[in-house]
């Protein structure tokens, strides 16, 4: 953000502490678009999303007070979202956590997977040319239980650090670890008959 | 090692780039030999990526405002 766009910032930052109503239609039309795209990512339906997005915006206006003028607003709002998104999701808890094991491979007594893995016939970044594929990805995401679907959604979308996402979930690093390595183990697994070779 | 250590205790160790030397040597001697552990690494690495790119997908861009949800925050905002 260079310093113009950083004074700009820091102007509304004051006029909405200041309870100009200006100001919140600003920040709303400014960041809505964000919030809104990460809303879609966690949320299942359109209508949950702009819940979600409407909780943020919500929860944003009663902290404007603690919001600390070293960060950036984008930052801070993007972190809101995500923990609103977080909430809603938990009040609709739908896939209980044992769900997860039916999606992990299986392995012999001998140590061997039951079913061998074959190379996808398509590199992933050919396969989202095909925006069907790309539906069918979103859906098997959806289709994870929700706490491990939560971690993929943090680190391999969000792109937050473990720790990040460890402490938007309340749970320690390694536990982080371990769903997320799972979880897409389990997308994994869900993808592949998509994915794989098909043999006559 | 056997497929089932590698894919569950190490696999994703070794994508992150920390996995210890001595247990390196090992993952690597493995793949060596084992064509399903080969596949099984490259489909995981295959989905991490689709899961990124799908959470980029051009659909969930936002191209107009709402109106009717800028509306509906505007008038549950706080006083």
């Amino acid at each position: 953000m260079d310093a113009v766009q950083q004074r700009q910032e820091a102007s509304l930052v004051a006029l909405l502490r200041s309870g100009d109503p200006g100001a919140f239609e600003t920040l709303v039309r400014l960041y809505m678009p964000m919030m809104l795209r990460v809303a879609r990512r966690f949320m299942r339906s359109e209508e949950d999303a702009r819940d979600a997005v409407q909780d943020a915006f919500v929860s944003a206006f009663r902290s404007i007070g603690r919001f600390e003028s070293s960060a950036r607003l984008s930052t801070w709002l993007h972190r809101i979202v995500v923990n609103a998104c977080l909430m809603r999701l938990r009040t609709q808890r739908r896939h209980p956590e044992e769900d997860i094991e039916e999606y992990l491979p299986r392995f012999g007594e001998d140590g061997h997977q039951v079913q061998r893995s074959e190379m996808w016939t398509e590199t992933a970044e050919s396969i989202l040319e095909r925006t069907e594929l790309t539906g069918i990805v979103r859906n098997a995401i959806d289709q994870l239980p929700d706490t491990y679907r939560e971690v993929l959604l943090l680190r391999d979308i969000e792109e937050l650090s473990t720790d990040e996402a460890a402490a938007t979930l309340g749970v320690t690093a390694n536990a982080v670890k371990i769903r997320l390595h799972r979880a897409r183990q389990a997308l994994r697994t869900l993808l592949d008959p998509y994915m794989r070779p098909v043999t006559s | 090692m056997k497929c089932a250590d590698l894919i569950t205790m190490f696999l994703a160790e070794y994508v992150d780039g920390t996995l210890p030397p001595e247990t390196l040597a090992d993952f690597e001697h493995h793949l060596d030999v084992c064509a399903s552990c080969v596949a099984y690494l490259n489909t995981y690495r295959e989905t991490i990526a689709m899961a990124a790119a799908a959470g980029t997908a051009p659909r969930l861009d936002v191209q107009d405002v709402p109106e009717e949800l800028v509306r509906a925050i505007l008038d549950v905002r706080p006083r």
